[in-house]
């Protein structure tokens, strides 16, 4: 059973039954987590592309064009810090519905999957990452008529003793849920660009305390709305590859709301909510 | 002709072995205090990950162990050095944190009966990290992890803690997140010798894989601590205390000052993690492996404090 294939909508295992009455959500992502753990062993492996894989799992197989255009992904060449790499989404066609960032050989690939509010005008949205290994990076963009069109970088992994672990778990736990928001010149005039910062361990769990031989659950920001006044600029599903204390820079068309608000969710059931007028731009 | 040749190549052997030995470097840098100084560079299969400072120090009764090598074969290595210099049991290896190179040689001593000591956060970072680094040094170590597997500490460190060797104690302080979350220094009063861990380089890029704040208020704490010396975790096996804490804290400073900047003007991570604290480059090693890594942490840390 390869690790690699192991996503958010993670394919179930021939040998693999679901508890009844379990919590299907958190028994995948734990069963990618044990998957990838067990997997990391078989690095040296012929590596097989998970792409083929994900396309299943995440798309449904529908067709996928391969081409720039749509949607461009700035990417570093070198991850140079494995829990903390930036990722920037350009949307160059309007009207995009959707597009979902996929860390190819990630235990979760799928990293967050945007949806777009119609009118919003998004035109880019940055956030970071946790690169786990030698990886091809995906973007697919879903433009209004539902076509798929995806570009791919590939990113190095960042030095050996870089983890793609919490820096400082204590203090992660003690901020959970706290938000700041902050705004931006945007280099486009008819534009206005802005942060969400949410403080959240976004634990991929499964690791077993060898003292108290305890495994600490996943515990992770699973769903973001962001909105300018009632109107959706995006929304987010995301799992375990978007960094600790996710943060979401983006630029949009404003519609002259006043007020910025914030909902996220977690996998633990922990909604956390935030208000910030809009103001000129700092 | 025969045998000629095969005493060429016993004597050859015996060189190889004798060097081998040899090359294991232990210096008594006071009395009863050895250090074997780690190479600056990447850990590597060339040399068994020995990169990072190894410290002994010897009491009336015991030895205590002060980090145990980058892999199994260097920490048997050190173990063999180690019992050339001193009959005397090991009682206590101690961890100075969770990074690779100096935790992977603790499986070469884990029959020795000695107990194992780390910060109170160690096990944890273990659990937490020690699969990826065993499967991501794979690529350049390869088989030389075959036969390392972590050993957590038993002993744990809340605040501070004395070691017993028998008419010589050793004070262990355990330090908030700054290099890493689990930092531990040990200082061995009796000689006035101060081992950090990587709370301090010399000549080694800094690494923060914790909290550049964190790292900077540590220095401050960490300058008022009463030695003569001090074996940082990377660079010479030791220098002047506390004089040796300088040229990282400029370097940090440096690095927070350009950051803080970056973010104020709204620069993105990407852009401003490419820039912030470039012109330090000259004066360490290793800087294109970890400084950029640094300032993306960094940069990540302090836009929370940004208005």
């Amino acid at each position: 059973m390869s690790p690699w294939t192991a996503s958010l909508q993670a394919r179930k295992s021939p040998n693999e039954s679901e508890p009844r009455g379990s919590r299907p959500g958190l028994l995948r992502v734990a069963t990618a987590a044990a998957l990838f753990w067990a997997g990391a062993a078989l690095a040296q492996e012929p590596k097989i592309d998970p792409w083929p894989g994900l396309v299943t799992d995440i798309f449904h197989d529908r067709a996928i064009k391969e081409h720039e255009g749509v949607v461009a992904l700035d990417a570093p060449k070198r991850a140079e810090d494995a829990a903390i790499v930036p990722m920037t989404i350009t949307l160059l066609e309007p009207g995009l519905r959707a597009a979902t960032l996929v860390i190819d050989e990630n235990p979760m690939p799928m990293a967050a999957a945007f949806s777009f509010g119609v009118g919003a005008g998004v035109a880019k949205i940055e956030t970071r990452v946790r690169v786990n290994s030698y990886t091809n990076v995906h973007v697919v963009g879903q433009t209004a008529d539902g076509a798929l069109h995806s570009v791919a970088k590939f990113v190095k992994a960042s030095g050996g003793c870089s983890a793609p672990a919490i820096k400082d778990q204590d203090e992660a736990a003690a901020n959970l849920g706290k938000m700041k928001y902050r705004e931006f010149t945007s280099e486009t005039p008819a534009l206005r660009e802005a942060q969400i910062m949410i403080r959240h361990p976004n634990n991929s769990g499964l690791q077993m305390d060898p003292i108290t031989r305890a495994y600490l659950p996943a515990h992770y920001v699973d769903k973001v709305e962001v909105r300018q006044g009632e109107a959706l600029i995006f929304s987010m599903e995301g799992g375990i590859s978007l960094s600790e204390d996710p943060s979401f820079r983006f630029a949009y068309k404003p519609n002259g709301a006043k007020v910025m608000r914030v909902e996220a969710r977690d996998n633990q059931g922990n909604v956390f909510k935030g208000e910030w007028p809009i103001g000129g731009a700092s | 002709m025969l045998q000629c040749t095969i005493r060429r190549l016993a004597i050859a052997c015996l060189c190889l072995v004798a060097s081998g030995a040899k090359s294991f470097e232990l210096t008594e840098i006071a009395p009863g205090v050895f250090v074997h100084q780690g190479e600056t560079a990447l850990m590597s299969r060339d040399n068994l990950g020995g990169i990072a400072n190894l410290g002994a120090i010897v009491g009336e009764e015991a030895i205590a162990v002060i980090d145990t090598g980058g892999s199994r074969a260097e920490g048997e290595a050190f173990l063999a050095a180690l019992q050339q210099r001193s009959t005397k049991p090991i009682r206590y290896v101690i961890d100075t944190h969770v990074h690779p190179d100096h935790i992977f040689g603790n499986i070469a001593f884990r029959d020795t009966g000695a107990v194992f000591v780390g910060h109170k956060n160690l096990p944890r970072a273990m659990a937490a990290r020690g699969p990826h680094y065993l499967a991501s040094f794979r690529e350049t170590m390869g088989t030389l992890l075959d036969d390392v597997s972590l050993v957590p500490p038993t002993l744990t460190v809340e605040r501070e803690t004395t070691l017993d060797l028998g008419g010589r104690k050793i004070v262990l302080k355990a330090w908030r997140t700054a290099h890493s979350d689990s930092d531990l220094t040990a200082l061995d009063p009796q000689s006035g010798t101060l081992f950090t861990g990587d709370l301090l380089f010399l000549q080694h890029v800094p690494i923060v894989d914790g909290s550049l704040l964190g790292f900077l208020s540590v220095i401050d704490e960490l300058r008022k601590i009463e030695a003569a010396r001090v074996v940082p975790g990377h660079g010479p096996a030791v220098a002047p205390w506390p004089q040796a804490l300088a040229a990282q804290k400029a370097y940090l400073d440096h690095l927070t000052r350009d950051l803080r900047a970056s973010i104020a003007k709204g620069e993105s991570l990407a852009r401003a993690a490419a820039a912030a604290g470039r012109s330090e480059k000259p004066n360490w090693l290793l800087f294109e492996d970890y400084h950029t890594r640094n300032a993306t942490a960094g940069f990540a840390e302090l836009e929370w404090e940004a208005p």
